[in-house]
């Protein structure tokens, strides 16, 4: 029997205003995968993620949550039911302490008991964030601020986690152990959709890719294949593929 | 010397008074700052109607301009039914006036506050007329504890009422931002409202309780200036926003703690100033201290300038 998927998106097409940016898109995303998602700068990763979380409103076409349309749900409806993102540029909240950003993660859990352990985990994951559970998040380092971005993301329990160039800004050490993580959280079970810049490091954990230019997907495959492909230097210099 | 700390200390205690009522009506701007970055001038008016409420309320429960019902329930009456009128129609003002607006540029908002302001100070001309509404409620208090003598400082029953409503309204304030999980979705859509749409805060649902609140707030404000002076008109407002938006400013505008010193602080320096100079420099005191406040501290008393970490 064929493995219902637990993300899709089918012909979507999306605008800021008048100008179109998403065209024809089509995803398939099974659960327990990691797929990456490719581009040049404005190729439409972000807003594809945007469009995902109900953010951007699709012009036409469908995208379908668990077998749920989910099109004009509001943002808050999608994320309680199931998709959480660690934000380009992590986004977290700068006068609010660990805790605090932690536990807005987790906010609209009704297990209380369960995210208190949920939390103690993330501590165990994130032994740097336990050190600085009183602080607030403006005074932690880019790399503290990443690890907190995804425990929050994490802490509401997500079927599908989107991230949005978790490698951005971070020292090439950094870099490693994030994706080293990204991979272990994935291990666990949480289907993952990322979009990143560097397709190298990303194809190198990730099942399956997707490359977008100019908010058209060009290529589709699996990752290994996505690693050996000609065309990934062309998408990645901004030629035609 | 003794002449001098008195009228300071009578001085203090009338600042602390109008000082928290500055602080309620901060509260509003700076709420509402936060989460649409916007300043909303109609918010004195918010204040005016809380004032109207009250006197409206009064004249129900009085007959020949004498108070038929108990002192506690009429004024407690007032003040909630004050709170309640201006919430109402803070949250009429976002719904009408501004949601429609939220996607367009902030001057557009801006303009649109100032709109609302003048119609509603207009609409309580046009049907309560220009004439100052006197608050008949010399009686309403027992003779025995209408003021009190504290060393060489008097004070009335009534400014303990203010004092003692304003510091009880902050204190629940600040409980529910720091300890709900209401609060802590209003301090994270204050500090960025699409990361807090990505932790599945219902931003919209939040700018209607910020603006219920603070419009609440701004109600007490104005009903308790008017208990304590009392007479209100259509133009309290005017005024009253002037000095609440100054506190916002002083404070750091979108930062709660903020507003309420920022509100004190602007209440006392004013109160103060009184001692040394005619009452009529009032103002000019107010206003030299926020445009001394900016020029060395341009985000005010506790705004932080927040840099990004990349």
């Amino acid at each position: 029997m064929e493995t219902k998927p637990i993300l899709e998106l089918k012909q979507v097409n999306a605008c800021y205003g008048k100008i179109q940016v998403l065209y024809n898109i089509n995803m398939r995303i099974l659960p327990g995968e990691l797929i990456c998602l490719l581009g040049g700068n404005a190729s439409g990763k972000s807003t594809t993620l945007k469009t995902i979380l109900g953010i951007v409103r699709p012009r036409d076409g469908r995208v379908i949550l668990n077998g749920e349309t989910i099109n004009k749900k509001p943002t808050n409806y999608i994320i309680r039911n199931g998709v959480s993102i660690v934000p380009e540029n992590r986004r977290i909240f700068p006068r609010m302490t660990v805790l605090e950003n932690l536990e807005i993660g987790a906010m609209h859990r009704k297990d209380k008991s369960q995210v208190k352990r949920d939390i103690e985990a993330m501590f165990e994951l994130f032994p740097r964030l336990k050190q600085r559970i009183g602080r607030q998040g403006m005074v932690l380092s880019g790399g503290e601020q990443q690890m907190l971005a995804m425990a929050r993301a994490l802490l509401s329990n997500p079927s599908v986690l989107l991230m949005d160039e978790p490698s951005m800004g971070l020292s090439p050490a950094l870099v490693d152990q994030q994706f080293e993580i990204i991979e272990n959280i994935n291990k666990k079970g949480t289907t993952i959709l990322m979009v990143e810049q560097n397709a190298t490091m990303a194809l190198s954990i990730a099942d399956r890719g997707y490359v977008l230019q100019t908010g058209e997907i060009v290529l589709d495959d699996t990752a290994e294949n996505l690693l050996h492909h000609s065309g990934m230097q062309t998408a990645y210099l901004g030629g035609e593929l | 010397m003794e002449d001098i700390f008195g009228q300071l200390s009578q001085q203090a205690i009338n600042g602390i008074t109008i000082g928290g009522v500055y602080a309620l009506i901060a509260i509003g701007y700076t709420m509402v700052y936060g989460v649409l970055s916007m300043l909303n001038f109609a918010h004195g008016e918010l204040y005016m109607i809380g004032g109207f409420t009250g006197w409206w309320v009064l004249q129900i429960f009085s007959i020949n301009h004498v108070p038929v019902m108990n002192a506690a329930l009429l004024i407690s009456l007032m003040i909630v039914l004050s709170m309640a009128v201006s919430a109402l129609l803070g949250l009429a003002i976002e719904r009408i006036a501004y949601r429609p607006l939220r996607k367009a540029p902030r001057m557009n908002l801006l303009l649109s506050s100032l709109g609302v302001s003048i119609f509603i100070q207009n609409f309580i001309l046009y049907f309560q007329g220009a004439k100052v509404k006197v608050f008949h409620i010399s009686h309403l208090i027992p003779e025995g504890i209408r003021t009190f003598h504290v060393g060489g400082v008097v004070i009335s029953f009534m400014r303990i009422i203010v004092i003692l409503a304003c510091f009880f309204l902050m204190v629940i304030l600040t409980l529910i931002i720091k300890k709900t999980n209401i609060g802590k979705s209003i301090r994270a859509t204050a500090q960025d409202i699409e990361a807090a749409a990505f932790m599945g805060i219902d931003t919209d649902k939040i700018i209607v309780i910020v603006f219920l609140i603070g419009s609440a707030l701004g109600g007490a404000a104005g009903i308790l200036v008017s208990l304590l002076f009392t007479q209100v008109d259509y133009y309290v407002g005017f005024q009253a926003g002037l000095k609440g938006f100054t506190a916002a400013v002083l404070g750091g505008i979108g930062s709660i703690p903020g507003a309420m010193a920022g509100g004190l602080l602007l209440g006392i320096c004013e109160a103060m100033a009184v001692t040394f100079f005619p009452s009529a420099y009032k103002d000019v005191v107010a206003f030299a201290i926020l445009i001394a406040v900016l020029i060395f501290r341009p985000q005010g008393l506790m705004g932080e300038r927040i840099r990004e970490k990349v």
